[in-house]
């Protein structure tokens, strides 16, 4: 008799997971059963989190320290497969005698960061103010929308060079190696982008049924916001971000690459071209090296963004 | 811009020279610099509406505006070159890619479009000037005006085209199926005289949008690009200023960039008007 009804149970529990996996087969899985099937994207995706594990043991992996500049070590030192190499130092050196592989790998650290930090702040900045300004419309809308104009139509790379110009030896500008600068300038250019995105997507969502539905039951205004708006716009400002973030490392690598992006001694790519730039005819591989890097991680980011857009909106591709 | 700290005649910025303070007092009373900050400010603005920018710290006797419009037309040279690039490569290899949608041509396109819209244009120029100056010496190393133009023209020119490819390609794709084109075709038009007139000048309406924010990206390039091949064009003269901290030379290329920058987006605007007839009539 017990033993009947646990099976009935059984038979039960079963029927509802049966029924419940169809179901699970949302959005985001299918989206990501998209994204796995575009080699390209799951390549780059590859050498992203290759360059999240670098960064994150940068200290591990590096076998001297990337700033300090050693006693003992010649400066521009070739690598191993060249002639007068040191077996000590795989990359060789730099101008300053600094380990090139320990710099190299440190670089990661700063591209990850410098790409990812702003894009955080740029998402909360941006979407809150695009979603206010969406649902709040008329005049808030109008006033909010203007500000964004002014800021889109002006050049940001321009922007950025004229903060660093003027702020980069103030205190602003000589926190953690410059870096901090470097959020702000990107985060006041960038939210702009996604406050367009979402305001877009906060005033033809505000309109469909759903939204009235929450309304005519009761649902705070908050809760509309957080709850049934903010899940409708997730998509696109994902593949937002993936756009963002490679911008914000391209960025950093040409400011840094003008000497007006990280301050010595900090490794970073482009910092890194700048300063084996003079000697381009002499020693070509100390640019080459962070330059490829440099590429290869832009090429990453642009199949992960293409994969993710045409994974996460299949009506528009192709 | 004056509130930042450092100035021209500090040990870092002067090639180490350190100067005695009383030298150091005549200097910043010759350039104003020792009236308090509102006031110097009141005067530039006064000064730059009639044009005048003063003149530079660091190139004694020399108007701001003379050296911006020295280096102007290098730098417009690049820009125009680049830009002509740009739209004769990127347009002929949109159109092409969609015409012939799905096939391998579309495809090897489509990749090129991709690596090469992706690959930042330093990066590329700096690849250049390795195999075409260092190793094959098919142009000098340092900069020489004449053939010196093409390495950076064609770096920046081919980042631009690898944009407009794409944006070409998926305009060309849309008009392709719009009702017209088969009405054209129906009447027994030419397939030649289809895709010049129907297809391509429709196509190219969402490109004309974006030749702004392209415009922009090519000023922004310049900069850089200038750095690479070392010309002598208005970004050098920009980020040389910063570092030395030539305030007026400073103030004034930012001025220019502005200028070109506003007077670009008002060109495009008008060029949108005369491409899309639709817009004229709705005012």
């Amino acid at each position: 008799m017990s033993s009947l009804a646990a099976k009935a149970e059984k038979a039960q529990r079963g029927a509802l997971a049966a029924r419940a996996r169809p179901r699970s087969r949302g959005l985001w899985s299918d989206a990501w059963r998209r994204l796995r099937r575009n080699r390209a994207a799951v390549a780059g995706l590859g050498f992203i989190l290759l360059m999240f594990l670098v960064a994150i043991f940068a200290p591990l992996l590096a076998p001297h320290d990337p700033e300090t500049i050693p006693a003992t070590a010649r400066s521009n030192t070739p690598p191993i497969w060249m002639d007068r190499s040191d077996s000590s130092y795989p990359l060789g050196t730099d101008s300053l005698a600094r380990d090139e592989l320990s710099r190299l790998l440190y670089g990661a650290r700063i591209s990850m960061i410098v790409g990812f930090v702003p894009t955080i702040l740029t998402v909360v900045v941006g979407a809150s103010i695009g979603m206010l300004s969406g649902w709040l419309g008329g005049k808030a809308d109008n006033w909010l929308m203007r500000g964004v104009d002014v800021v889109y139509a002006f050049p940001s790379f321009l922007f950025f060079i004229i903060l660093q110009a003027a702020l980069r030896d103030t205190w602003l500008g000589q926190q953690l190696g410059g870096l901090l600068l470097l959020f702000v300038a990107f985060a006041l250019t960038g939210w702009v982008g996604m406050a367009r995105l979402v305001r877009g997507q906060i005033l033809s969502l505000k309109e469909r049924e759903f939204v009235e539905a929450a309304r005519a039951v009761g649902v705070p205004t908050h809760r509309i916001l957080t709850r049934h708006l903010l899940p409708n716009t997730l998509a696109p400002i994902i593949v937002s971000i993936s756009f963002d973030v490679p911008a914000y490392i391209l960025a950093e690598a040409g400011l840094s690459f003008l000497g007006l992006g990280i301050r010595p001694p900090t490794a970073s790519w482009g910092s890194m071209v700048f300063e084996s730039f003079p000697l381009i005819t002499f020693l070509p591989v100390f640019v080459i090296m962070p330059a490829t890097l440099i590429a290869l991680i832009m090429i990453a980011f642009a199949f992960v963004g293409d994969g993710l857009r045409d994974a996460l909106d299949p009506q528009m591709s192709r | 811009m004056h509130a930042a700290p450092g100035g021209p005649w500090d040990a870092k910025s002067g090639g180490g020279r350190i100067l005695d303070p009383t030298l150091e007092a005549s200097f910043a009373r010759k350039y104003g610099l020792d009236e308090p900050l509102w006031r110097q400010y009141a005067i530039y603005l006064g000064n730059a509406v009639r044009f005048d920018f003063g003149t530079s710290f660091t190139q004694e006797g020399t108007d701001v505006s003379e050296i911006v419009l020295r280096g102007f037309p290098e730098s417009a040279t690049i820009g125009v070159l680049a830009f002509a690039v740009s739209l004769l490569i990127g347009l002929p290899i949109g159109v092409l890619a969609a015409m012939k949608q799905n096939t391998i041509v579309d495809y090897v396109s489509l990749l090129i479009a991709t690596v090469g819209y992706t690959l930042p244009s330093f990066v590329l120029a700096i690849f250049f000037l390795l195999i075409f100056a260092v190793r094959l010496e098919w142009v000098p190393v340092l900069f020489d005006g004449g053939r010196s133009y093409i390495l950076p023209a064609l770096t920046l020119g081919i980042g631009g085209s690898a944009f407009l490819a794409r944006l070409m390609r998926s305009s060309t794709l849309e008009v392709m199926r719009q009702d017209f084109v088969r009405t054209a075709r129906a009447k027994g038009l030419r397939a030649r005289m289809v895709t010049s007139r129907h297809i391509v000048r429709n196509g190219m309406i969402p490109v004309i949008t974006v030749l702004g924010p392209t415009l922009a990206g090519l000023i922004t390039g310049t900069i850089i690009i200038e750095r690479v091949f070392g010309v002598p064009g208005m970004g050098y003269l920009f980020i040389d200023s910063i570092t030395r901290r030539d305030y007026p030379v400073i103030m004034g290329t930012t001025i220019f960039y502005a200028f070109i920058v506003v007077v670009g987006n008002l060109a495009v605007d008008l060029a949108y008007i005369v491409a899309d007839p639709r817009i004229r009539s709705s005012r």
